[in-house]
C-alpha cells in the first residue's frame, strides 16, 4: 500500500499542473481579456490565489507523497 | 461524566454554538440580499460601483476568510481561544449592523458602496477567526471518545445560520408590503443581528479559557510563532496539505452544492419564485440538520475518515440524478398548460414626467402550478412617448404545485444528509490533527481555503460551465447538427464532481484513521 501511496505522488503533481493550465487558459486569461469591469476580480482570484493553491499544494504534495511522508509507519 | 460536568459542558456548547451561528446568520444575510443590496449601493450600469460590488462578493467569501483564519489563529494559540473567539464575533456583529445602517449610493455617492466593501471584509476576517476557534474550544473541553458528537454542534450553526436568515428574511418580507421592504425592511435582518451579538458576548465573557491550551500555557508549551511552527515545517504542514486536499476541499464543494447550488439552480434554472425556492431549501435544511449530531456522535464510534469519505463518494456519484430529478419536477416542460386558463393583465403607472408600463402573463398547468412573467417597461419619459420602448425587464416566477415542491424538498434534503456526513465529523477530525500548540492555526486554514475557495467557488464555476454547455448547444441548433449536450444545466455540476472525487482518493489513500496527534 506504500508503494501505492508513493507512485501516486506522480498523478497529484500532473493533477497540479492540469489544474493550473486549465485555471490559467479557460478562466483567468479569458476574463482578463473581456474587458468587463465584473470579471477583473475573479480573474485576479483564479490566477493569483486559486491557482497558486492548487498547482504549488499539489505539487508539494505530490512530492511529499513520493518521499514516502504519508507512509503508514505501523 | 458527572451531571454537573455534563451541564458545564452543555452551556460551553451553547454558548460557542450560538457565537458561530450568529457569525454564520450574519454572513450569509448579505448573500441572501444581494440583489437588494447592489441596487441600494452599487447602481447597474456603473463600471466602479460593479467592480465594488465583484469585490464584496468574492473578496470576503474567498480572499479574506484565510487570511482571518491565520491572523485569529495566530492570535488564538498565543493568548487563547476564548478571547480570540470573542473578538471575532464582536467585529462580525458590529460590521453586520453598520451595514445595516450605510446610506444609500443616492444619499452620499461612492462612499456608500466603499463602506460597505470595507465592512463585507471585516466580515469575511471575523468569519475566518471564529470557526477554528468554537471548534477547538468546544473540542478540548469534550471528553476523548465524545468529542465528534460534541463538536457536531459547532457544526450545525453554519447550515442553521443560513436557514435563520432566510426566515427573518421571509418573516420581515411578509410583515411589510414590497415598497417599505425596497426602502427600509431589508436594513431589518442586519440590525437584528446586533441583538443577538451582544446576548451571545455576554455569554461568552462568562466562560472559562479552554483547559487544554491554560495547561499548555501554565506550563509554558504554547507556541511562540505559531504560523511558523505551523506551516514551517514539514512535520505539521504535510498534515495542513492532507486536510486540505483529502478532507476540506470535498467537504467545501459538497456543502456548497447541496446548499447554495441547489438554491441557485431553483431559483435561476428552474425560474421558481423566489419564496417558494427558499422555503424548499429551508425544509431540506431543517429535516436535514440534526443529521449533523448523528454523523458526529457515529465518528466517535467507527471512526471519522470512512463517515466523511461516503459522504463525498455518494455525492460524485449521485449528483447528477438528483439535478436531473430537481430538473424533471420543477421544468414546466412536463407540465401540461391549460390554454383557456391564460391571462393577460396590463398597468400603467405614472412617475414624474414617466411612464411604466407593466405586462403580467399568467398560465397555468393541470397540476396547479403556476407560472407568471412580469415585463416592465418604460413608455414615456420627459413627457415625450417612447416607441419602443426602453428599460425593458422581464422576470418569470414559477410558483409549484405541491408534489413538485415536495419531490424538491426531499431531494434538497438528501443532499443535506451528504453534507452532514462530510461536514458533522469535520471538526473533530482537524482538532485532532494537530497538536494544542499550534491548532487553532493548523485547522483555521486548511477548512477556509477548502470551504471559502473551492466551494466557494463553485457557483461561479459551475454556471460557466452549465453556460459554456448552453451556447455549444445554440451553436449547434444554428448550425443543424447534432446537439452536443443531452442535458446542458447538468455540465455545472462536473466541478464539484471531479474536486469531491480526487478529495476521495487522497483522503482514501493517505488518512490514516489512527494517526493522530497528542491531542492533550
Amino acid at each position: 500500500m506504500n508503494k501505492i501511496r508513493r507512485m501516486a505522488g506522480i498523478v497529484w503533481i500532473l493533477l497540479g499542473l492540469a489544474g493550473g493550465y486549465y485555471l490559467i487558459i479557460n478562466q483567468a486569461i479569458p476574463k482578463f481579456e473581456s474587458n468587463n469591469a465584473e470579471d477583473i476580480i475573479p480573474a485576479i482570484i483564479y490566477a493569483f490565489i486559486l491557482t497558486p493553491i492548487m498547482v504549488g499544494g499539489l505539487l508539494i504534495f505530490g512530492k511529499y507523497a513520493l518521499q514516502g511522508e504519508y507512509d503508514n509507519k505501523a | 461524566m458527572h451531571t454537573n460536568e455534563k451541564k458545564s459542558l452543555s452551556a460551553i456548547i451553547a454558548a460557542s454554538s450560538l457565537g458561530t451561528l450568529i457569525e454564520w446568520y450574519d454572513f450569509y444575510i448579505f448573500g441572501s440580499l444581494a440583489t437588494i443590496i447592489s441596487t441600494k449601493f452599487f447602481p447597474s450600469g456603473n463600471p466602479t460601483a460593479a467592480l465594488l460590488s465583484t469585490l464584496a462578493t468574492f473578496a470576503a467569501g474567498f480572499v479574506v476568510r484565510p487570511f482571518g483564519a491565520l491572523f485569529f489563529g495566530r492570535l488564538g494559540d498565543l493568548i487563547g481561544r476564548k478571547h480570540t473567539f470573542l473578538v471575532t464575533l464582536v467585529i462580525m456583529g458590529l460590521s453586520t449592523f453598520l451595514i445595516g445602517c450605510v446610506p444609500s449610493y443616492n444619499s452620499i455617492g461612492f462612499l456608500a458602496p466603499v463602506l460597505v466593501l470595507l465592512l463585507r471584509l471585516l466580515q469575511g476576517l471575523a468569519l475566518g477567526g471564529e470557526y477554528g476557534g468554537a471548534a477547538t474550544y468546544v473540542a478540548e473541553h469534550s471528553p476523548v471518545h465524545q468529542r465528534g458528537f460534541y463538536t457536531s454542534w459547532i457544526q450545525t450553526t453554519a447550515t442553521l445560520g443560513l436557514f435563520i436568515s432566510l426566515f427573518v428574511i421571509i418573516i420581515t418580507k411578509g410583515s411589510m408590503n414590497e415598497n417599505s421592504f425596497n426602502r427600509w425592511g431589508w436594513r431589518v435582518p442586519f440590525w437584528i443581528s446586533i441583538l443577538m451579538v451582544i446576548i451571545s458576548v455576554m455569554i461568552r465573557m462568562k466562560m472559562r479559557e479552554s483547559p487544554v491550551f491554560a495547561k499548555a500555557k501554565s506550563e509554558g508549551k504554547t507556541s511562540k510563532n505559531p504560523l511558523k511552527e505551523s506551516f514551517g515545517h514539514k512535520l505539521n504542514f504535510k498534515f495542513v496539505l492532507l486536510a486540505l486536499f483529502g478532507a476540506t476541499m470535498g467537504q467545501g464543494v459538497v456543502w456548497y452544492t447541496g446548499q447554495f447550488y441547489a438554491l441557485s439552480f431553483i431559483q435561476n434554472t428552474l425560474n421558481i419564485d423566489i419564496t417558494q425556492g427558499s422555503k424548499i431549501i429551508m425544509l431540506g435544511l431543517g429535516f436535514g440538520t440534526p443529521f449533523f449530531l448523528v454523523f458526529g456522535a457515529l465518528s466517535d464510534r467507527i471512526g471519522r475518515k470512512w463517515i466523511m469519505l461516503a459522504g463525498m463518494l455518494v455525492a460524485v456519484f449521485s449528483y447528477r440524478p438528483i439535478y436531473s430529478s430537481m430538473y424533471d419536477a420543477g421544468s414546466l416542460k412536463n407540465k401540461q398548460e391549460i390554454p383557456a386558463k391564460m391571462k393577460i393583465e396590463t398597468s400603467e403607472a405614472l412617475t414624474g414626467e414617466s411612464i411604466q408600463r407593466t405586462t403580467v402573463t399568467t398560465k397555468e398547468y393541470e397540476d396547479g402550478t403556476v407560472f407568471k412573467e412580469s415585463q416592465k417597461e418604460t413608455i414615456q419619459a420627459g413627457g415625450v412617448k417612447i416607441n419602443p420602448p426602453m428599460d425593458v425587464k422581464m422576470t418569470k416566477a414559477v410558483i409549484l404545485d405541491n408534489s413538485s415542491f415536495w419531490k424538491l424538498v426531499g431531494l434538497v434534503f438528501v443532499q443535506v444528509i451528504f453534507v452532514t456526513m462530510v461536514y458533522g465529523p469535520i471538526a473533530a477530525f482537524l482538532v485532532e490533527m494537530f497538536p494544542v500548540k499550534i491548532r487553532y492555526t493548523s485547522m483555521s486554514l486548511p477548512y477556509h481555503i477548502g470551504n471559502g475557495i473551492f466551494g466557494g467557488l463553485l457557483p461561479a464555476i459551475a454556471t460557466f460551465l452549465a453556460a459554456k454547455a448552453t451556447q455549444a448547444n445554440e451553436a449547434a441548433t444554428k448550425a443543424g447538427t447534432a446537439l452536443p449536450y443531452d442535458k446542458p444545466f447538468l455540465e455545472g455540476l462536473w466541478y464539484p464532481i471531479i474536486i469531491a472525487a480526487v478529495c476521495f482518493i487522497i483522503g482514501a489513500l493517505y488518512i490514516n484513521a489512527k494517526d493522530k496527534n497528542a491531542f492533550d
